[in-house]
């Protein structure tokens, strides 16, 4: 049942700066979860240190606001205990792709069955504009007193080479899109991952909405060229669709090749999904048959009191 | 009737069987109705380097290791030069007598310094730097020499049994170990081949031969071994005796009082337990569909923790299990769960540091870092756990702890826990309450999850419960968990959060905080592991009308500073003993109790303590001969 995005507003006062990216992002998550119509309390958004931590104080569900790079651990944690919920973390660039980048490569070799969101604007907001990992080797932001030394990650790229089953880019301004994409990462079947350009109004003065938006790329008429476009407008095929080696390498280097594009022509929309790769909850069922009607959870654990394990078995063995 | 107490130990190479000898030889010995308590020592290697296990056997309750040796079983010239010398006069040395020509230098594994030691002994003794050397001390000393050439003993079963492959199987050395030294103290045998049936009995073909190797060595041993004073023959079993190893207390009790979550990175000393729990991860339980735990690997102890308080967060009894360098990684995730008011459990069984340390090697050099973890002042409860048999019971109180205060909870256990094999009473599972506190299980809507309460906790909602909807947040915050930096909700939710400890104090019973056994004139104050060494002394001392006191420390954190003052009132010296270079619960004892501690008895050198320098050292102490810090140094 279709929920209305304003149940999923709290009345806690926003600080971000004024014409902030993360205001489109906030708004998608909950535009996407009223489409989706899952109920407040079986959806937890997590987040991690800066500006884009405070997201889950702004959404009306479950909101963790963890530690700076750490929200994955914390999310997947609550994902595997209680497998009913809606899980969504969210965090900035420098959160998972610096401090958290062996969170974020360990997280996609599990393809625990949740959706992470990057707001990923090159720089580290809260403490003044130092350069994050997304800036480009020897960009030059307003705050920074030299040039970036260190080459940028590839957040697609890293994605998919860490096992991320589901691959996306969204842009901060198009709200509609974005919302589109994560409706599709959050009923993904596995782990999806969206990249979110997200300018930093007060920051970054490279990567801006007018340069996402072309300002600087007129032709003779006098005509913007957005930098921005979709893949599905392209006929670029994202999906795995059979569990093959040849199809997954094809997918997978397709996808690693878009990923590299930027500049004058950006790449927003579904790099990459396969749900053949078995989620996370499914490995655990091999192992543990009742786990999903059973989760650590959802299991009673005493009668009146006292405990309700009996581990009379294990003590016999152990009897001499 | 004498009473037994006989310390035989194994040794070899690392990877050659001699954790599986000291199993047998000590599932046997139990299954005779002795008492266990065995310890193993071991390099932080895989395969080559020396290790080697103590079993110490008695007629009634032991709580630790002596220095003496009264039977060694060896197979290689490693185990001969380093232990030769604890042997006591009367005890015997099993070697292999086709190694006596084997140089010190051809021991590629012996530390250089200990090999400068030997040679000065052996040199001031004019002996040959060999195995023979080492022997004729032995011997000199009225240890007594029993040699056997393990290969011929392989020749010969392969000829009987016609089977050539037999002849090279050196890897059954430890059995052959095993049974020389069981038939010597003339152990009924019928034990014997039982046990070996018994851990053999999916491999049939593999029990048979080593069954055979058994009976052949028992036999020789019997036949061909003369004048040892010691005997073996039996005693009445306790019905309802365990043979537990260490970490299964804490394993045990975490599938007992119903976590459910385990969350770990391996970490010498402490994954045994997580990949016990993980062996065991379905559960039986009481009228009900089978339970499990799910134990994760993470990539570092980073993520263990974050996950733990995932977990916690949904209502699950999670936990964690680490050792110092893995804890120190938790920390800051450690503040974000006292500021959140998250019961978690952190198990850190310590081993020697600083920094890598000695992995594989005791200490009790965590305490005031695991006190004082954390930045910022949040509440926690650290409680630390004697015997293997309590920390079982422990592990269910501090699950309780954790959900009645809302706090994290780290119990402390250390390496000497871990690697220990003892024997004790069954664990009766019946006397684990579960006391889950303010958790709900239902809310009505305007639930705000850090409401100001009488007593400054709140009724817990758990993720995905209906209404209990409620926010986190590393950064103070209101009662319902939003960002405030206001001044006054500030210290209004820091005095909620730090009231807790004074009830911490309040709600624990006593007899759970700090256990009195005996306060004395001379009274000790210990903790941990070291515990069980300090009892034994003192029963050894009071053999000779010495009585010393013991109050063992049991909730380290907050401290329970009035309640141990009024216990030591009386008392006139005390002696604090544990396993550390800076005596740490000396320094929390002070700075909590404000008196002064007038003996430290310590040990740093990697070992756990013997009760016997224990029992010397006290000794010294109430004879007025001790120096006001008496560091203890046994073990190879």
């Amino acid at each position: 049942m279709a929920l209305k995005p304003t149940e999923f507003k709290t009345d806690v006062h926003n600080d971000w700066c004024p014409g902030c990216g993360d205001f489109g992002i906030v708004n998608a998550i909950q535009m996407a979860l009223a489409d989706m119509g899952v109920p407040r309390d079986k959806t937890a958004i997590f987040s991690g240190i800066g500006c884009s931590g405070k997201t889950s104080h702004y959404i009306n569900t479950y909101g963790v606001h963890t530690l700076h790079g750490r929200v994955l651990t914390f999310a997947q944690g609550a994902k595997i205990a209680n497998p009913e919920m809606t899980v969504v973390a969210v965090g900035g660039d420098g959160d998972g792709l610096g401090i958290g980048a062996g969170h974020f490569v360990a997280a996609g070799r599990r393809n625990v069955n949740m959706t992470y969101i990057i707001f990923d604007n090159g720089v580290y907001g809260l403490t003044k504009g130092q350069a994050s990992p997304t800036l480009k080797l020897g960009e030059k932001t307003k705050s920074l007193p030299s040039p970036n030394t260190n080459s940028n990650v590839n957040p697609i790229g890293l994605a998919i080479a860490s096992g991320f089953t589901f691959v996306a880019r969204g842009y901060s301004y198009d709200v509609r899109h974005l919302k589109d994409l994560i409706v599709q990462a959050v009923n993904h079947k596995g782990l999806s991952f969206l990249d979110v350009l997200q300018p930093c109004p007060t920051y970054n003065d490279l990567n801006t909405r007018d340069w996402y938006a072309g300002a600087d790329l007129m032709d003779e008429a006098q005509k913007r060229h957005s930098r921005i476009y979709k893949l599905e407008e392209t006929g670029y095929e994202p999906i795995v669709h059979y569990d093959s080696e040849v199809e997954v390498n094809e997918k997978l280097s397709q996808a690693l090749i878009k990923s590299l594009e930027w500049g004058n022509k950006i790449p927003t929309g579904v790099f990459y999904k396969n749900e053949n790769t078995t989620p996370y909850t499914v490995r655990l069922q091999d192992k543990i048959p009742n786990y999903l009607e059973n989760p650590p959870a959802k299991q009673n654990i005493s009668k009146n009191g006292y405990s309700n394990t009996d581990i009379s078995k294990i003590l016999d063995s152990l009897e001499v | 009737m004498s009473s037994v107490d006989f310390t035989w130990l194994i040794g070899g190479p690392q990877g050659s069987g001699v954790e599986s000898g000291a199993n047998i030889f000590s599932r046997v010995c139990a299954e005779m109705g002795y008492q266990i308590f065995g310890k193993r020592e071991f390099y932080s290697n895989i395969k080559g380097e020396h290790s080697y296990f103590t079993v110490r056997i008695a007629d009634k309750k032991i709580h630790s290791n002596v220095d003496d040796v009264n039977l060694m079983a060896s197979f290689d010239a490693e185990t001969i030069f380093r232990h030769y010398d604890e042997v006591v006069s009367g005890g015997g040395i099993i070697y292999d007598s086709d190694i006596t020509e084997t140089k010190t230098d051809a021991v590629h594994t012996l530390d250089a310094p200990f090999k400068e030691r030997l040679h000065k002994e052996l040199e001031s003794k004019n002996k040959l730097f060999t195995v023979a050397g080492v022997l004729e001390i032995a011997k000199e000393k009225g240890v007594l020499l029993y040699p056997v050439s393990f290969k011929s003993i392989l020749l010969t079963l392969s000829e009987e049994a016609e089977n050539p492959r037999l002849k090279g199987l050196i890897r059954m050395y430890n059995v052959i170990g095993v049974s020389l030294s069981l038939g010597l103290v003339k152990m009924p045998p019928d034990s014997l081949q039982k046990i070996i049936g018994s851990m053999f009995s999916k491999k049939p073909e593999v029990a048979k031969i080593n069954q055979q190797t058994a009976t052949y060595s028992y036999n020789f041993a019997t036949a061909k071994f003369e004048n040892f004073a010691y005997t073996l023959l039996g005693t009445q079993k306790e019905p309802g005796t365990l043979l537990v190893q260490g970490f299964q207390g804490t394993a045990l009790g975490k599938m007992v009082c119903g976590c459910r979550f385990q969350p770990y990175y391996p970490i010498t000393p402490a994954s045994d337990e997580s990949v016990y729990l993980e062996s065991n991860e379905i559960l039986e339980i009481i009228g009900d569909r089978p339970g499990s735990t799910a134990v994760i690997q993470t990539e570092d102890e980073i993520c263990a923790i974050g996950m733990t308080i995932g977990g916690a967060l949904t209502g699950t009894r999670s936990a964690t299990c680490t050792s110092g360098p893995g804890f120190a990684l938790m920390t800051e995730m450690l503040g974000w769960a006292g500021m959140n008011e998250v019961p978690i459990v952190i198990t850190t069984y310590q081993r020697s540091g600083p920094s890598t340390g000695l992995p594989t090697r005791h200490g009790q050099d965590d305490l005031l870092f695991t006190v004082f973890a954390g930045h910022g002042d949040f509440p926690k409860i650290v409680y630390a756990s004697g015997e293997i048999e309590e920390s079982f019971y422990d592990t269910g109180n501090c699950f309780n702890y954790a959900d009645i205060f809302q706090v994290p909870v780290i119990h402390m256990m250390d390496k000497f826990h871990a690697s220990s094999v003892i024997t004790c009473k069954r664990f009766d599972t019946e006397k684990i309450s579960i006391d889950r506190g303010l958790l709900l299980d239902k809310v009505e809507d305007g639930y705000r999850r850090f409401e100001f309460t009488e007593d400054g906790i709140s009724p817990r909602s758990r993720l995905g419960m209906d209404n209990g909807i409620f926010w986190n947040t590393g950064d103070e915050s209101d009662e319902t968990g939003h960002i405030t930096e206001d001044p006054i909700s500030r210290v209004n939710m820091m005095d909620k959060r730090m009231s807790r400890l004074d009830l911490i104090l309040k709600r624990i019973p006593n007899e759970e905080q700090a256990v009195s056994y005996g306060i004395e004139d001379y009274t000790i104050i210990s903790w941990g592991s070291t515990i069980g060494p300090v009892k034994d002394a003192i029963d050894m001392l009071k053999k000779e009308g010495i009585s010393i006191g013991l109050l063992q420390l049991k909730l380290m954190h907050p401290f329970p500073a009035e309640y141990v003052s009024s216990l030591l009132k009386d008392t006139k010296i005390i002696i604090d003993v544990e396993a550390n270079h800076s005596a740490q619960l000396g320094k929390l004892f002070k700075q909590n109790v404000g008196r002064n501690i007038d003996y430290f008895i310590l040990k740093y050198s990697g070992r756990a303590m013997t009760s016997t320098e224990v029992y010397d050292a006290l000794k010294k102490i109430v004879q007025n001969k001790a120096e006001k810090r008496e560091v203890l140094m046994h073990g190879a």
